[in-house]
């Protein structure tokens, strides 16, 4: 049963993603050509109302539901790291047309062959943790 | 009625995002997708093989859950919330891509020439698919996140590191789409 909201959350997501088109390589290729805001306003205004929830949760101390702090770590700093990894992430992104999340609602839409993309993030995955320690961070 | 078949706009999809956030910060938890993967590899005994699979990820179950939600959402979505499939792309966008061999036919959010199952009938296909995979699994794991992790859940949170990771998801976005896709597609893949 404590999985259950997770579940629900999930359930959420795989809609939303699948409602308004985000799962789509049609709607990625476009924003990558700067072609529509579609895109641009969902990630937008996310991030605008999830600036806003967070300083609302440290301002008045929020807790989590199980009454604990909510602790929100920061990102070691680096940034080789995250500009080459993000660099490599976004030719992933562009030529796939999907993300770590939208690759799963794409498997419950019916697009079988993602399975194949989600085995090869799996394994790329594998091929970071055995190079960890000669890369760059 | 209405509102539940057609296309929701990106005013009502961002902030829902926006909440699926909150309520995971509420439960004690974060919002990132590409955990899952470490998750899985360590599920499926990576850990003899690299350390950075030595982690507790039995307390990441709630995670693979979230994914399995996200499995079920779009089955639902797909069968019994959609009856037009067809997306609003801009017509330079359909242009674009009729030049580079795939055609937009209004049926389908992804282009059959690049996921319909035939794909699977040739070698090419398989190392589209695998290789666009890797790349997405060993970027999000170098970078520590993915949209969901740093564009929104590190972003929202003012994290400088994932504002560079962002512009690396760009940078490398805007060279796939401009430079490498057209070669890939015309060049290689759909001939």
């Amino acid at each position: 049963m404590k999985f259950l909201k997770f579940l629900l959350l999930g359930i959420l997501f795989g809609i939303i993603m699948t409602k308004a088109e985000i799962i789509s390589w049609f709607r990625i290729y476009e924003m990558f050509k700067f072609e529509s805001f579609h895109m641009y306003g969902i990630i937008g205004s996310a991030i605008f109302l999830g600036l806003l929830y967070i300083q609302i949760i440290k301002r008045f101390n929020i807790k989590s539901i199980d009454g604990l702090e909510i602790n929100f770590v920061p990102k070691k700093s680096g940034f080789i790291r995250y500009f080459v990894g993000g660099t490599i992430f976004g030719l992933g992104w562009a030529v796939t047309g999907a993300c770590p999340g939208p690759m799963f609602v794409l498997l419950g839409n019916g697009f079988l062959t993602v399975f194949v993309m989600i085995l090869g993030s799996v394994l790329g995955t594998f091929i970071y943790g055995l190079l960890k320690e000669k890369l760059p961070h | 009625m209405e509102f539940i078949y057609s296309p929701w706009p990106w005013y009502v999809a961002g902030p829902i995002i926006s909440l699926i956030m909150l309520f995971l910060i509420l439960f004690g938890k974060t919002f990132g997708m590409s955990s899952n993967l470490r998750t899985m590899c360590s599920a499926l005994g990576a850990e003899k093989f690299s350390d950075f699979f030595k982690f507790d990820w039995k307390a990441q179950i709630w995670n693979l859950v979230v994914i399995l939600g996200a499995i079920i959402g779009g089955y639902i979505a797909y069968n019994f919330m959609i009856i037009d499939y067809s997306i609003d792309l801009n017509p330079k966008t359909i242009k674009h891509l009729k030049l580079l061999g795939i055609e937009y036919n209004g049926g389908s959010y992804m282009p059959d020439e690049l996921f319909s199952l035939s794909v699977l009938e040739s070698w090419k296909g398989w190392v589209f698919l695998l290789f666009g995979g890797i790349l997405i699994g060993f970027g999000t794991r170098y970078a520590g996140g993915c949209t969901s992790g740093h564009a929104i859940s590190g972003l929202s949170n003012l994290q400088f590191p994932s504002l560079i990771a962002v512009v690396g998801f760009f940078f490398g976005g805007l060279i796939m789409t401009h430079f490498l896709l057209p070669v890939i597609l015309s060049n290689w893949f759909l001939i």
